[in-house]
């Protein structure tokens, strides 16, 4: 079960009028290594992994979800008062003909998301593994949006989702460090 | 003390079509070189980590883009 806050977890503040930019933070939003593909790997994985780390995947899980919402906020704010030709000078042409001002879980260029994007191998280790490199791949995201951005209150909220990505992928760093622990590690020789 | 990135030089060719980057650079993050986190470690105050993303100084690091004013950090460009 979830309790919701009907607030986000960083203030999503976008200064400029730029729907171009919607259309590179699309990627992080129905993207490979987006914020929805992060969310349902670990809420998924979440059931065949040892007791000790469940806790750490719902955790993450559930903040991924809150990132999703920051996410969809921006694009919303970036795309919401746009004209069509102002979207199709964004390169929004082809999503408008589709979806008019609507989300989609689509990446940066228009390829929907599916399901092939995460993996749930059942061993404990191999997935862990997958997870720290989604992290590490979301925050190279991050990385090349701030940079195609010159937005800075937008960057701002970017700023502080590339920093959680780096606390999670230790966080997971920190799980496998727990799973690999060798048993009875008494070794009083 | 790590650093938060590394750089290269990648090979320049003579006959290169457009303007040879010398150096690269990427993100080297400190999750990378912490480990198991180590107990008692300096923390930000509550309203600084709220900001931050992480309650954690030696977990922070920041990234700024070319196209920010006065932008330092990230990776130079």
């Amino acid at each position: 079960m979830w309790l919701y806050e009907k607030k986000l977890q960083y203030p999503v503040r976008v200064s400029t009028c730029n729907p171009m930019l919607a259309k590179f933070l699309i990627e992080q939003y129905g993207g490979a290594d987006g914020e929805l593909s992060a969310a349902l790997r670990y809420l998924n994985q979440r059931y065949s992994i040892p007791d000790k780390v469940i806790g750490l995947l719902t955790d993450i899980g559930t903040e991924e979800f809150a990132h999703l919402e920051m996410i969809a906020t921006m694009v919303y704010k970036l795309t919401k008062d746009a004209t069509p030709e102002q979207l199709k000078a964004a390169g929004l042409g082809d999503h408008y003909a589709n979806h008019d001002k609507a989300l989609y879980y689509h990446d940066a260029s228009g390829v929907p998301w599916t399901a092939s994007y995460i993996q749930a191998k059942g061993d404990p280790i191999a997935d862990l593994y997958e997870d720290i490199a989604a992290e590490e791949k979301a925050r190279a995201t991050y990385q090349w949006i701030i940079n195609l951005s010159d937005d800075p209150d937008l960057n701002d909220g970017l700023r502080f989702l590339r920093e959680r990505e780096i606390v999670h992928s230790q966080r997971f760093r920190e799980a496998v460090e727990i799973l690999k622990e060798e048993q009875g590690k008494k070794k009083i020789f | 003390m790590s650093t938060n990135f590394k750089t290269y030089r990648p090979y320049v060719s003579p006959f290169d079509p457009c303007k040879p980057i010398l150096e690269k650079a990427y993100s080297t993050p400190p999750n990378l070189y912490m480990g198991f986190q180590p107990p008692n470690l300096p923390q930000f105050t509550p309203m600084e980590a709220l900001r931050a993303g992480t309650l954690w100084k030696p977990l922070f690091d920041t990234w700024y883009g070319p196209l920010e004013p006065g932008g330092k950090g990230g990776l130079p460009q």
